[in-house]
């Protein structure tokens, strides 16, 4: 029972280890491929680091009449981006936090997150600030219901709405990523992933044009190190999304509970893999696409939402079949 | 589809990587290491010296590969890239602009408006070159200069 607790224990540090040294080199590879497809040489995977480490080493700014909310926001959102991938099963589903691995707690974290950056982007008093905010908000609205949903329509079967539980079950029976409700959900948490991530086609995460910006208008009054936890935490909310997609949809190599050390290191290298592979398909695709007009995003977030609700009603019709 | 094609023929625009610029480099540009993030501030320019800056971010000339980037605040930026006289309206923008950039600060005039006024120098919406108003750290002489010498200036600021 140790030893489990101790690979638990291990995988657990392994995964918040590689989350945060990876996730700005998941976005340095995605904008090289980027870069590659247009046609450009790209600054090279690490840039993102060499990012970071000069932000840190920048002047602080707070402009004039801002309070707690903003000085707050980067803490609280690279915080809870830190519990999440602490939490969330992606390379052992033997976590010993797994009691914590909730649904409903990872996407109330997630959300906790975003709602303290949209007051952070209020609290400048900026028109963009608070334009951004607003976007930041609408577009969350739409996107938590649907991460919901969609993740019930896999929890059915397992019973739990605790994420190593549905890992779990998948694990065990491989097949069932091909039944219509884990396709359903699986296209719904793509979009979704997409949309709170601030990804084309829902946002430019390069854009220089204020009109079009949701991510960035917030951010725009942040300097030093504040832009730097921003951006980390922007960058590991993206991989742990990634991870989560893959390890719901694709949970080969993924440790279980009472296996050893070996099926950790297999865990991190297939996290990394699948991680890696999804960024890469979704610069790719965004090379193929232009970001949409906002007025046509929440039609796009009530689809995926529409995807997730069938996933459901799949799920409890077809679980006799299933 | 006829996107994927395009880009398997097409390849890569970018032209190799001329030789390191040699000169001498600010010394704040040594804390950088690597990573400068610009703010382009139009001082009052003809929109000569956008096109080749445009150019220069573009694929042919890439200057992202060296580690420098455009940004949409002065928040998050090192460097000012400044362009065209500066305007009596533009005046204060510039200087309150220069002042949002957080330290260490530079300032690269580009074009020979920047520098001394150019053509428009002694016009009367004209307060004056960009050094009159911000400390100025590098130049970029032309009119306009060409993508080559902007990259080389930004070359000489990342160090790569």
């Amino acid at each position: 029972m140790s030893g489990d607790l101790m690979s638990g224990l291990i995988a657990t540090v392994l995964q918040v280890v590689l989350v945060i040294a990876g996730a700005p080199l998941l976005v340095g590879l995605m904008r090289q491929v980027r870069a590659r497809m247009e046609g450009r040489a790209g600054a090279g995977v690490p840039q993102p680091w060499r990012d970071l480490r000069k932000l840190l080493r920048k002047e602080p700014t707070e402009p004039r009449d801002t309070g707690w909310p903003f000085r707050l926001a980067p803490l609280v959102l690279a915080g809870t981006a830190l519990v999440v991938a602490a939490v969330v099963p992606l390379v052992s589903t033997a976590s010993p936090l797994d009691s914590a691995a909730d649904l409903f707690a990872v996407t109330a974290l997630l959300a906790l997150g975003s709602v303290a950056l949209a007051l952070g982007g209020l609290d400048t008093g900026t028109a963009f600030g608070g334009m951004g905010a607003s976007r930041e908000v609408t577009v969350l609205a739409l996107v938590e219901p649907t991460i919901l949903v969609s993740v019930f329509a896999l929890s059915v079967r397992a019973g739990s709405t605790n994420l190593g539980a549905i890992v779990n079950v998948t694990e065990a029976d491989p097949m069932r990523v091909l039944s219509p409700a884990s396709l359903l959900a699986a296209v719904a948490l793509a979009v979704v992933t997409i949309a709170e991530t601030g990804r084309i086609p829902v946002d430019n995460p390069s854009t220089h044009l204020e009109l079009t910006m949701i991510h960035e208008a917030m951010v725009l009054e942040y300097s030093g190190p504040d832009l730097a936890l921003i951006e980390w935490a922007s960058a590991a909310r993206l991989t742990v999304l990634l991870g989560l997609l893959g390890s719901l949809f694709l949970p080969w190599g993924v440790a279980t509970a009472g296996t050893g050390a070996l099926a950790v290191l297999i865990g991190v290298a297939a996290f990394a893999v699948k991680t890696a592979a999804l960024g890469v398909l979704l610069a790719v695709g965004e090379v193929f696409m232009a970001k949409l007009r906002l007025f046509r995003i929440p039609e796009l977030l009530a689809g995926s939402f529409l995807l997730a609700l069938l996933a459901v009603a799949a799920s409890f019709f077809l679980a006799g079949g299933a | 589809m006829s996107l994927w094609r395009k880009i398997r023929k097409t390849g890569r625009v970018a032209e190799p990587a001329p030789e390191r610029p040699t000169g001498e480099a600010p010394p704040e540009a040594a804390e950088l290491r690597g990573s400068v993030q610009f703010r382009h501030v139009d001082a009052g320019s003809c929109n000569g010296c956008e096109v080749e800056i445009g150019s220069a971010f573009g694929p042919v000339h890439d200057a992202e590969r060296y580690g420098a980037r455009l940004v949409a605040s002065p928040r998050h930026a090192d460097a000012l890239l400044v362009t065209g006289p500066v305007t009596r309206n533009m005046e204060v923008p510039l200087r309150r602009t220069y002042e949002a950039v957080p330290q260490p600060r530079l300032v690269i005039a580009v074009g020979d408006c920047a520098r001394d006024c150019g053509v428009f120098a002694g016009a009367y919406g004209v307060a004056g070159a960009v050094s009159d108003v911000v400390p100025v750290d590098a130049e970029v002489p032309g009119c306009p200069p060409e993508p080559e010498a902007i990259v080389a200036a930004l070359r000489r600021l990342t160090g790569r």
